[in-house]
């Protein structure tokens, strides 16, 4: 088999291709999100930490 | 006895030790996720058979199916693990069913997208009443319901508590309306034809299924204790070990 | 404990009975609904009869969604709720007798209601008194299914939008049978199968509601 027929899935490029790009996809926004989560979580503990000091509680 | 045991539980659910336990668990999780499925993948779509019905298009089976599976596996999770955080107190099981949600969600919604994109050349359009798509349909309304409770109620307590009574309930009912969907089906079947179900399957298209559902399975391990070291910080974010954590940053 | 049941059922009846016109809004919302269809698409026989099931459950659904509301809403907002779960009676008891009186003020009046709806869409009498019967054997389904959801959704502002997404989906294996036995009694078949599975869930739901609801209320009220 080679690499064009493999990518021409028997016609059914399209639709095979799709669901393999959103699944892609979606794992990779399973990765991606909860990292920017932890971003965010650790930022807005720093902050409040920042605060507490300044105002000496 | 069992209160060495009850001990023991409560020293190893507490989210100080699950953070530090789990930072070592995840790249295993990840990394056996990956070759697992890269194999699966390369078992899938170079080595399985053509189908001799379907041609070319039934690779999608091995996405579709194992995101199925997962989708409802993680329905599975939350509610038990909101059953044990409302039950016993526990509140990593909270954050559990917490952080397993969102996931679980994606599940269902790859399951949708790839078996409608599946459908197109099997029944000539993108959405038919199949009694699984719709099955799959409702299972992601109650993840939308579990989130939108969950993220309604302000107090971080009586949201979990609340939010995972209605996952119990929910599954109470997935198998009713799994069930009544079918039925129904059966009923308004015409043309259409259930092709989702093979009786019998083809080794070499059943090994990287499994395999693939095993990845998905790994997969799901690593992002749910991502997830829940996030819900950890956060919930904990007044208590001294997540303040000494953040300090050493 | 049989007493208290009761009490708070006749309680619950009468002070619903006090703003009446409230009472009869769930049920003209109802006709109104059904009212639509027949507009919006054509007034044949042969359409009315087709979609008659599943607009008349559909509606009936959404009549039931828009009450439940008044299930704990208003003694959620005056305190007697928190009351009620310091009674020494059991609170699945308590919250029967809630679901009861809602049913008596909401689901009954549907079920009265529905011959003349069945007579709108032009459906035959052997199907009406099925969609009669369904509607009796599923409307206390959706009053006990639906009292989870409120109590879970009570303490949020403007839960509405919220309690019907939670509560829509786990509606749906009524709404299925209760309007297949209407479509199939108009195709003159035996409908006890579907009447059958609409009495166990039924069982099923008085058993496990009222606790889910118990706890739920428990929940509520410990923020």
């Amino acid at each position: 088999m080679n690499w064009s027929e493999f990518f021409h899935m028997g016609g059914y490029a399209f639709f095979v291709w799709t669901s393999y790009g959103l699944t892609l996809i979606v794992v990779l926004m399973n990765i991606v999100s909860p990292m920017l989560q932890r971003k965010k979580i650790i930022a807005r503990i720093k902050r409040t930490i920042k605060r507490e000091k300044l105002t000496g509680s | 006895m069992f209160k060495s045991i009850w001990r023991w539980i409560q020293r190893f659910s507490s989210p100080k030790y699950f953070y530090e336990m789990s930072a070592k668990l995840i790249p295993w999780f990840a990394v056996s996720a990956l070759v697992i499925g890269v194999y699966g993948l390369y078992l899938g779509l170079f080595v399985a058979p053509t189908d001799y019905q379907q041609g070319e298009s039934y690779r999608i089976i091995f996405i579709h199916v194992p995101a199925a599976w997962m989708s409802l596996f993680i329905y599975m999770v939350m509610a038990i693990s909101a059953g044990i955080g409302i039950i016993w107190q526990i509140r990593l099981a909270d954050m559990v069913a917490a952080a397993s949600a969102p996931i679980g969600a994606s599940f269902a919604f790859l399951a949708l997208v790839t078996g409608s994109l599946w459908g197109k050349p099997m029944w000539g359009a993108y959405w038919v009443w199949d009694a699984r798509l719709t099955s799959e349909l409702i299972l992601l309304f109650l993840y939308f319901g579990y989130m939108a409770l969950q993220s309604a109620i302000d107090d971080q307590r009586s949201a979990d508590k609340a939010s995972g009574l209605l996952a119990i309930v929910g599954v109470v009912n997935i198998p009713i309306i799994h069930y009544s969907v079918e039925w129904w089906n059966t009923l308004h079947q015409g043309a259409t034809v259930a092709k989702f179900d093979k009786p019998s399957m083809h080794i070499d298209m059943l090994i990287p299924l499994l395999l693939m559902a095993v990845a998905f399975k790994l997969f799901y391990a690593a992002i749910v204790l991502i997830r829940t070291r996030n819900e950890a910080l956060y919930r904990d974010r007044n208590r001294r070990w997540v303040r000494e954590l953040i300090e050493k940053l | 404990m049989l007493k208290a049941y009761y009490h708070l059922l006749f309680r619950d009846l009468r002070l619903a009975f006090r703003n009446r016109h409230e009472l009869a809004n769930p049920l003209i919302f109802f006709v109104l609904v059904v009212t639509l269809f027949p507009l919006a698409v054509t007034p044949t026989t042969e359409a009315l009869r087709a979609m008659a099931p599943g607009v008349i459950w559909v509606s009936a659904l959404l009549a039931v969604l828009l009450s439940l509301d008044r299930l704990f809403k208003q003694d959620y907002d005056d305190g007697s709720l928190d009351q009620l779960m310091l009674s020494p009676n059991p609170l699945v008891i308590l919250v029967l007798a809630k679901v009861t009186a809602h049913w008596f003020l909401t689901g009954l009046p549907l079920v009265i209601m529905a011959p003349l709806l069945g007579m709108f869409m032009a459906l035959p009498d052997e199907a009406i008194s099925v969609l009669i019967y369904s509607l009796l054997l599923g409307t206390p389904i959706l009053s006990l299914i639906g009292a989870i959801g409120v109590s879970l959704t009570v303490s949020v502002n403007r839960g509405g939008v919220l309690l019907s997404l939670i509560v829509l989906p786990l509606y749906i294996p009524v709404l299925i049978f209760g309007a297949n036995a209407v479509d199939v009694a108009m195709n003159g078949l035996s409908v006890r199968g579907q009447l059958l599975f609409l009495g166990a869930v039924l069982a099923l739901a008085l058993s496990l509601a009222p606790l889910a609801t118990a706890v739920a209320l428990r929940i509520t009220a410990s923020r």
